[in-house]
């Protein structure tokens, strides 16, 4: 019952698969493709640790099905590094200890790719925003804000090589 | 926390997914999946077949018509909050979905499906009860309207039936320059609200009411109209002590009661949010209450 | 000298692999032939177990086993979890089996384990399994249940009381008859839990070949885990191999033992195939511990100038249904109100109470805050009845740095005195009011008023004792390759063992942080372990580190002297280079000389030369090491909503010499969000009949970005002289005083209208109605 056919590109790479009906999205990602770092922490969709972009877009991948994302482009964290070079907001995330445990960040990483993405600019209370979709649990989100609005400094210097 | 197996099905044409919703035994259609997923994940709904409402292109889309936007059910959330057509003609929604969930939820919930799972305290309701929406009701045997002040029946219950979706909303305009406010009160950031308040205002010139709407939620099992204070401000002149004695009405509740809060707390959130609501409303309308 | 990795402000050692998505947390372990588990768990909170029946769940597809208590081996069939921490108050010596036999006292309660291809089977089968309850009265309210005469959490006792214990020094009754004021306060807080963000999990994989049982488990304590499952499964020590590996938050619940890392390795064995459970968040609300819920009844003596003269009170404690960590967080409350003060009488009497909810253990503070929220409740109500400033009364009771070590008059839950080893009560709260601009805030106070807002500020001192012993292992080994290899029993959670431990041996033993590669976790790796709880890992695993590191640095410069040709006191080490100062200043290489250690087959080592270049180091304490602060926290009430906001955050810490202070200071900003939390969100609700109401995050209040502001940090370095590197814990002082300071600042806020608050969580709805009664929307609806 429920086996359903499904094409999903993810980080780049197209996968083809026939799956439950019912599998996650994160658990598609996670056991079928074997990316772990997309991580569950409640399953009904508040802690964000679950959190991808699909078509661009974040999402918690904890309330999709990977049959919903038939022909959809997801990015997951290990998307954020191909080649192993550590992204702009990857690297200011461990200057500003912007990590513990380091089970909620891929999650924060991206939700702060999307909000890098379209608010290039942000201020401290628009980075807290955005943040209240993921939870975190060890660092009192300070060093997370930190390397937000330290990553968006030096991705705005890198956009305009000359600039202050 | 997994769902119960089922049938997945994604039409692509609206006549299928309303065929498939009348055929198909224990369906649930998938919208933005931001609240029936996690039922479906707690296994609190248990659905044989899911239809997913995701590719069917003509539940999409936000459009001026005769004096109404009329507002695609699959409209992302999202898509609303960047909405220039929402953001000129229906002020008051575009402040509403800043409180609406998350980021996340905002990119994948429709409005649709915040109407269809009625939710007290959702604030997408509150608003099309505020503008006296029409819901557009499709089925095989066609479609219906169904007036907002109708379209809530109970807790967590509305008047479609078994076969039915929600197509399109209607929401007519009102005149530009009209006022709105909207206050909720929730525990933290994206919550749903304990309780909120949605008010809309046209003034004239000669500072008096012609129109108003008071719409309250969070506070009773679906959104309230105020009609009660709404009479008590059209056609008197706007100032702080019709703003104050409007409000009070709000207090004249029956407010529901859960582990989040208690009636009085709720009836007392009322009467204050309503204040701020109609404050911001007049202040929007060019009134210095 | 200058140190050069220890104190410094290091990234971590963890983050790369982290930040890229490549943590292996127990549920990333994939193995070959996997199976999944999920539990059948008691809906009820109390009721008598009737029977099972599994066979529709067996005949479902995929299904592998479905097994019940009678299934398990001996002696964990019968015997239940053993009690860790036993003490002679402790009357209710009551702790659970690994699946419940005949009865089970909280709702969530294992009854069974079905094994499947799939979690989704899995869950599908166990939905389908049929248990007989005989549904008995719940017991829910600690206080009711204490009383004689009423249901009994447990069908076989006669008594809800686990325990009753009175701690008193000093004559508190003379105390309280002479003095010039006695004030009493009834204070009530709420339960709650330490949620990390990855729920529990457990792996377990039999290896026939060599008949070792491995098991992962996101658990704070592998080595303790290891010898408690080593006894329930009835197999050797040695046989067992327990691994937490990376772990997504601990907080105090994962230092437990729980029945499903006994159940999951034995179905491993079972089934003959390696089984993991991964245990949801509906099923952490049910069955993860948690703490607090404690009712307390003070009166506090003071004269007229609010110089304390003596306390006296009792506290009810729920414990749960089950005390698999005796009375140790009572009892740490207990022991905790005196805090920085002079406290010249003291009295406390303590009843553990039995009720139909999943036990409580300690949770990031372990009891502290209740007590530092009753000590400084206190505190405020004589500040106010007196009319002196809340600092200034703090002032003319805190302990005086003359004073150190300063003895309490109690013993401790390590058994030993209570005395405090170091700490400048008086500098930390001075550091913390300087830095929170304390001295202003009235001012700011009548300008905020003036335009219609409510602000206010709050104090809140403590001392926390950590440090706690028995033990906790480094080995250092110096490998051929030059790269230092580094065991330990403690593990991480978040916290930066791995890191701080590197910088600790790497500042010994003179190499780069980069070149120790270290097992953190693993009992394979080192013998004995205790793990990480009650801010212990520092004090304990970093002195370990230096020693060993210290004796591996003697080994190193023997060898390389003698290398050489020069003496020991010619030697520098650094960067994995020992280098000589004589002469043209040759070197040799770590790794050239771990080889040399390593000697030559059928050759005599020289003499005073060991095999190896290693040591091992089980620094012991001898007692606790007190840690300190002071936390001021500013916030703004909406009066008409409740509302509150927290504009500021200060805190000044002592947690003695800083290791990391990245780290630190991070271990801070988290524990005040904890403190938040509790202070303002976090509400584990049950109903009357103990079923739990608040089980998704929906319900229950995590602190968001938006709740928790980036706190300005003051340290204080009061060396602790009784370990040699000077260091305390630093894990939970961030969170101990914060509901204090927080309900504190609220009432501040709130004093036009006079009302007084003394419960956590502080919610708005509390502060409205309590502002009602005060008659305050008289004067405010009316504009």
């Amino acid at each position: 019952m429920g086996r359903q056919a499904t094409r999903v590109t993810v980080n780049g790479k197209s996968y083809a698969r026939v799956v439950d009906a019912r599998l996650t999205l994160a658990d598609f990602l996670r056991h079928e493709l074997n990316l772990t770092g997309t991580h569950l922490g409640c399953e009904h969709g508040v802690c964000g640790a679950c959190t991808v972009l699909v078509d661009g877009r974040s999402a918690r991948s904890c309330l999709m099905f990977a049959v919903q994302a038939n022909g959809c482009e997801v990015t997951t964290v290990e998307g954020l590094a191909p080649d192993g070079q550590l992204s702009v907001l990857q690297q200011a995330f461990i200057d500003n200890h912007g990590l513990q445990c380091g089970f909620c960040t891929p999650g924060m990483l991206m939700t702060l790719t999307e909000l890098l993405r379209d608010t290039p600019n942000p201020s401290e209370d628009e980075v807290r925003e955005a943040l209240t979709g993921n939870l975190c649990r060890c660092t009192g989100y300070a060093g997370i804000v930190a390397a937000a609005l330290d990553a968006a400094h030096k991705l705005r210097g890198a956009a305009k090589p000359g600039a202050r | 926390m997994k769902p119960a197996p089922f049938e997945y099905h994604a039409p692509r044409q609206l006549k299928d997914a309303a065929e498939l919703l009348a055929r198909l035994p224990n369906a649930k259609l998938l919208a933005g999946g931001q609240s029936l997923v996690p039922m479906m994940n707690f296994r609190y709904v248990i659905a044989d077949n899911v239809i997913d409402l995701g590719r069917v292109d003509e539940l999409r889309g936000v459009a001026l018509v005769n004096g109404a936007l009329r507002i695609g059910a699959m409209t992302r959330q999202r898509d609303l909050e960047f909405s220039t057509d929402i953001a000129k003609h229906c002020p008051l929604m575009a402040e509403a979905l800043r409180h609406v969930g998350h980021r996340q939820t905002r990119n994948r919930g429709t409005i649709g499906g915040s109407l269809a799972h009625a939710d007290p305290a959702a604030e997408l309701p509150a608003v099309c009860a505020a503008y006296d929406a029409t819901i557009h009701a499709l089925s095989v045997r066609g479609i219906r309207q169904i007036a907002c002040r109708e379209f809530y029946t109970g807790y967590m219950a509305t008047a479609l039936a078994a076969d039915e979706m929600i197509a399109a909303i209607d929401l007519p305009v009102w005149r530009l320059g009209h006022g709105h406010g909207f206050h909720e009160f929730a525990r933290r950031r994206g919550d749903f609200a304990i309780a909120g308040a949605a008010a809309l205002l046209d003034v004239g010139a000669d500072n008096v009411v012609r129109r108003a709407a008071l719409t309250l939620f969070g506070v009773t099992a679906a959104p309230l109209r105020v009609e009660a204070a709404e009479t008590q401000l059209v056609g008197k002149p706007l100032d702080a002590a019709a703003i104050r004695a409007a409000a009070a009405a709000a207090w004249l509740v029956e407010p529901i009661s859960d582990i989040h809060a208690g009636g009085d707390y709720r009836r007392h959130l009322a009467q204050v949010l309503s204040a701020r609501a109609l404050n911001d409303a007049a202040r929007r309308a060019g009134v210095e209450a | 000298m200058g140190a050069k990795h220890f104190g410094a402000r290091v990234t971590r050692l963890e983050d790369p692999a982290l930040v890229a998505g490549h943590g292996r947390f127990v549920d990333d372990v994939k193995l070959p032939g996997l199976l999944h588990a999920c539990f059948v768990r008691s809906p009820h909170a109390h009721a008598k177990l009737r029977g099972c029946d599994a066979r529709a769940a067996l005949a479902m597809a995929g299904v592998h086993a479905v097994l019940t208590a009678d299934d398990l081996p001996e002696p964990m069939r019968a015997t239940p979890l053993a009690l860790l921490l036993p003490n002679p108050a402790l009357t209710v010596a009551r702790t659970q089996t690994a699946l419940a036999r005949d009865e089970v006292c909280y709702v969530g309660q294992a009854v069974a384990v079905v094994i499947a291809d799939t979690r989704y089977i899995a869950e599908d089968a166990a939905a389908a399994v049929i248990v007989n309850y005989e549904v008995l009265p719940a017991v829910a309210d600690c206080r009711a249940a204490a009383e004689e005469g009423g249901p009994c959490a447990h069908s076989d006792l006669k008594t809800n009381i686990a325990s009753t214990f009175t701690l008193t020094y000093g004559d508190v009754d003379a105390a309280l008859e002479n003095a010039d004021y006695v004030f009493h306060e009834a204070l009530w807080q709420h339960r709650g839990g330490g949620m990390a963000i990855e729920t529990r999990a457990v792996l377990a994989h039999h290896d026939p070949l060599s008949d070792l049982l491995t098991v992962w488990s996101g658990t704070q304590t592998p080595h303790i885990g290891r010898r408690m499952l080593a006894d329930l499964i009835g197999r050797d020590l040695e046989s067992i191999r327990m691994i937490a590996p990376d772990v997504g938050g601990g907080f105090g619940p994962k230092a437990i033992f729980y029945p499903e890392e006994a159940v999951i390795p034995a179905a491993a064995l079972r089934v003959g195939r390696p089984v993991k459970w991964v245990e949801d968040r509906r099923e952490h609300f049910l069955c993860a511990t948690q703490e607090r819920d404690q009712y307390w009844d003070v009166g506090i003596a003071v004269d007229k100038n609010g110089k304390v003269l003596g306390i006296r009170g009792r506290m009810v404690h729920d414990t749960g249904a089950y005390v698999p960590w005796g009375i140790v967080m009572p009892y740490i409350a207990a022991t905790t109100v005196p805090g920085p003060y002079v406290v010249p009488s003291y009295q406390l009497e303590t009843v553990v109470v039995l009720t139909n909810k999943v036990p409580t253990t300690p949770v990031r503070g372990a009891g502290r805050p209740q007590a530092v929220f009753c000590m400084e409740r206190l505190l405020d109500r004589v500040a106010h009845e007196l009319q002196i400033d809340r600092a200034e009364v703090r002032r003319r009771n805190l302990i005086q740095p003359e004073q150190m070590p300063y003895e309490v008059g109690l013993l401790f839950r390590d058994g030993k005195p209570l005395v405090y080893d170091s700490g400048d009560y008086p500098r930390g709260q001075d550091k913390a009011l300087a830095l929170a601009e304390y001295d202003d805030f009235r001012e700011r106070q009548k300008a905020a008023l003036a335009q219609g807002r409510f602000i206010g500020i709050g104090v809140a001192n403590y001392v926390e004792g950590t440090g706690l012993g028995p033990f906790e292992g480094v080995t250092v080994r110096v490998l051929p390759s030059g790269k230092v290899a580094v065991a330990t029993g403690a593990t991480s959670q978040g916290q930066g063992t791995r890191t701080t431990l590197s910088q600790i041996v790497a500042e010994q033993v003179g190499c780069r942080i980069a070149d120790v590669v270290m097992t953190i976790g693993d009992t394979a790796a080192i013998s004995q372990g205790v793990g990480a709880f009650a801010s212990r890992q520092a004090v304990n695993a970093g002195s370990s580190a230096h020693v060993a590191g210290t004796a591996v640095r003697k080994q190193l410069l023997t060898l390389a002297a003698r290398a050489l040709g020069v003496v020991d006191a010619d030697i520098d080490l650094e960067d994995g280079m020992a280098t000589s100062r004589r002469g043209n200043r040759p070197s040799i290489s770590f790794g050239d000389l771990a080889r040399l250690a390593q000697g030559i087959p059928g050759v005599s080592l020289p003499v005073g030369q060991s095999a190896g270049i290693e040591h091992t180091a089980y620094y012991t304490p001898t007692q606790a090491a007190y840690c300190s602060g002071t936390h001021v926290a500013e916030v703004q009430v909406d009066a008409m909503t409740g509302g509150v906001k927290i504009l500021r955050y200060t805190v000044a810490h002592d947690s003695g010499r800083v290791i990391n202070p990245l780290i630190v200071d991070g271990q801070v900003q988290g524990g005040v969000a904890h403190g938040i939390g509790n202070a303002l969100l976090e509400w584990m609700q049950y109903d009357d009949n103990a079923q739990p109401l608040t089980t998704s995050f929906a319900d229950y209040m995590l602190p968001m970005a938006t709740d928790v502001p980036t706190c300005a940090i003051a340290h204080v370095e009061t060396v602790n002289p009784l370990n040699p590197i000077g260091v305390k814990g630093a894990g939970e002082g961030g969170t101990i005083p914060a509901p204090a300071a927080i309900v504190a600042a609220i009432e501040d806020a709130l004093t036009p209208f006079g009302v007084h608050f003394a419960e956590t969580p502080l919610t708005p709805e509390r502060i409205v109605a309590t502002l009602r009664s005060a008659g305050a929307y008289d004067r405010l609806f009316a504009g």
